[in-house]
């Protein structure tokens, strides 16, 4: 590291290594961790809940273990923090609705289990948009979450709290879900590495369901080498999810040095009209980063990407009106009693859920009511099939795909919340890989006027490796400013 | 096709999907929606005759397993989180309007 460069909390792999050898105890490692959080997370509003006192118990568990000589796993005394719509048994999870805002799970989901087991400690639960419907963290019923860089602005969303989490520097690993861009987009506006992994690739057992064909679980972290760990430890066939995939990508910590020679290298050139000035010049910048590097860049067209916009607001709030149709004062959440049942499923649902839920609800009930269903719903499923094969014929020629992951820089908190469509194009170029179902992942690379811009890199099914291995070329050549963790700048925070 | 959302679609759409919403609350909906179906109504035009429609981004078969007995979650966790619940049960309002 040079003399000028900023010196960095330590990343996860060092973490892990440091106290699998027993030269750091975990304890140490959590409560620095815990140190952190309390200084800024007023400021900041990452977390819905922090669970510190389990956090001190958990890692004194990883300490007993080494000390007794056995291994805590890959991830031993790695502070995680876990987006508040996975199910913590015994840790309020409200998906950041006050449906929920008093619902205790009564089971863990599966990727919970899997990084305990690894040895990672859970400090907490992130804020996110409510049901992760949106772009800014700003649908939360509990208040929006501030961006590190700039406490004014958005750090994007769904996933807004662990992207702002790991980009303050209070966890080196974060676990979010990504329906639409809902990991990649926050992690461009918060300098962060965010991954959306091929559909299947994670269990979504536990995950509080949005849109079950395009939902996906997957990490966020400083470096590309820790989402490459988080990933590693967390990808897998679980009995639990039946859309679970039984192959697996191959481990992918071992090939992040393989470079990118002879790789081709497609720059989707309809995401390039839109985008502002800096953004579009981030990307020609990483073209010439992988062309450098050995990779035969080229730009392609694929014009029936941006017909996914368009067929994802019939599809995802289609089945997010069916999935929400569970919370009716039943079995778990709010209750407003009314007469009769009928009554009180609406009086609660009313009362529980906000206005971008209640919208996407309306929207999907809509489009799948009769007479509407086949223009709408119908349509959108024959379009998905048009994006699809739009990537398929891209892929014919090219390994991976590099676009921007969001068309600007953070907005202002307050700038799109009264324009629904404008919030909604943010994700423009993140959601035709939900529709495909295929990998994609954002990697910070520049600054613009002081904040991060994302580069996004884009896979076919099970193509995660070709794509870190792009992304940890561009990950060398970035700017190093534009990467957190960052001390949280806090002046002038209007709130 | 009609013109998307108007203020009787939203009373009816919010019905079905067992929302009460404000006289205000119906205004600004029918506007936000129908801007947002005007936008994506853009592809409702696109000739899609021979395009076979995609419901999943996987190629799903059924999944079978022997029908083993496994653990399942402890009944009075999962009665704990509910609104009410009675006698092992999760009790709601009358739903045929017997008296209560």
């Amino acid at each position: 590291m040079s003399a000028t460069a900023r010196e960095r909390p330590a990343d996860a792999i060092r973490t892990a290594r440091a106290v699998r050898a027993g030269e750091v105890r975990a304890r140490e490692v959590v409560e620095a961790a815990l140190t952190r959080i309390a200084a800024f997370e007023g400021a900041l509003h990452c977390f819905n809940t922090v669970t510190a006192d389990a956090a001190i118990a958990a890692a004194d568990e990883v300490d007993a273990a080494v000390l007794a000589g056995k291994d805590p796993g890959p991830l031993a005394g790695v502070p995680i923090a876990l987006k508040d719509n996975l199910c913590t048994r015994g840790v309020t999870t409200t998906a950041g609705s006050r449906i929920l805002e008093s619902w205790v799970p009564p089971y863990d989901a599966t990727v919970v289990r899997t990084v305990r087991a690894a040895g990672a400690v859970v400090v907490g639960k992130t804020n996110l948009d409510e049901f992760a419907m949106g772009s800014s963290t700003e649908n939360s019923a509990f208040g929006p979450t501030h961006n590190p860089w700039d406490p004014n602005r958005v750090p994007g969303g769904s996933s807004g709290g662990s992207a702002a989490a790991v980009a303050a520097g209070f966890v080196p690993l974060a676990l979010g879900s990504d329906t639409g861009g809902s990991i990649r987009q926050p992690a461009s506006l918060c300098g962060v590495v965010g991954v959306k992994p091929t559909y299947g690739c994670v269990s979504r057992y536990g995950l509080i369901a949005f849109a079950s064909s395009l939902d996906q679980i997957g990490p966020f972290a400083a470096t590309v080498a820790d989402a490459a760990t988080l990933l590693d430890v967390i990808a897998g066939h679980d009995p639990a999810d039946s859309t679970s995939l039984d192959v697996r990508p191959a481990p992918l910590a071992n090939i992040l040095d393989e470079g990118v020679g002879g790789l081709r290298v497609g720059v989707i050139s309809d995401f390039l009209s839109d985008a502002s000035p800096s953004v579009v010049a981030a990307v020609r910048d990483a073209a010439e980063v992988l062309a450098a590097a050995g990779a035969a860049v080229e730009e392609v067209a694929i014009p029936a990407l941006m017909l996914g916009l368009s067929a994802y607001y019939l599809v995802a709030p289609a089945e997010a009106s069916s999935n929400l149709a569970r919370y009716d004062g039943v079995r778990y959440g709010l209750r407003v009693d009314a007469p009769d049942v009928t009554q009180m499923n609406a009086r609660s649902r009313s009362a529980g859920f906000g206005p971008e839920v209640k919208r996407r609800i309306m929207l999907g009930t809509y489009v799948l009511s009769a007479g509407y269903y086949d223009a709408y719903y119908g349509q959108a499923q024959r379009v998905r099939t048009l994006v699809a094969r739009g990537f398929d014929e891209a892929y014919r020629r090219f390994d991976v795909l590099v676009g921007p992951t969001s068309p600007t820089v953070a907005f202002a908190i307050g700038a799109k919340t009264k324009d629904p469509l404008a919030m909604y194009l943010s994700d423009l170029y993140t959601i035709p890989t939900n529709l495909a179902g295929h990998p994609a992942l954002s990697v910070p690379f520049a600054l613009s006027e002081g904040l991060p811009v994302g580069i996004q890199v884009l896979a076919p099914s099970l193509g995660e490796g070709p794509m870190f291995r792009a992304a940890a070329v561009l990950e060398r050549g970035a700017d190093p400013e534009a990467r957190g963790p960052i001390e949280p700048r806090l002046a002038g925070v209007r709130r | 096709m009609t013109a998307p959302f108007s203020r009787d679609d939203v009373v009816y759409v919010a019905r079905l999907a067992r929302l009460e919403l404000e006289a205000d609350e119906v205004d600004r909906y029918a506007a936000q929606l129908a801007s947002i179906l005007d936008h994506v109504a853009a592809v409702t035009g696109l000739d899609t005759t021979d395009v076979p429609p995609t419901a999943h981004p996987l190629e799903l078969a059924n999944v079978l397993r022997a029908d083993t007995p496994g653990p399942t979650l402890p009944r009075d966790e999962v009665l704990d989180g509910a609104p009410a619940a009675e006698s092992g049960r999760f009790r709601v309002p009358p739903i045929l309007g017997e008296a209560p």
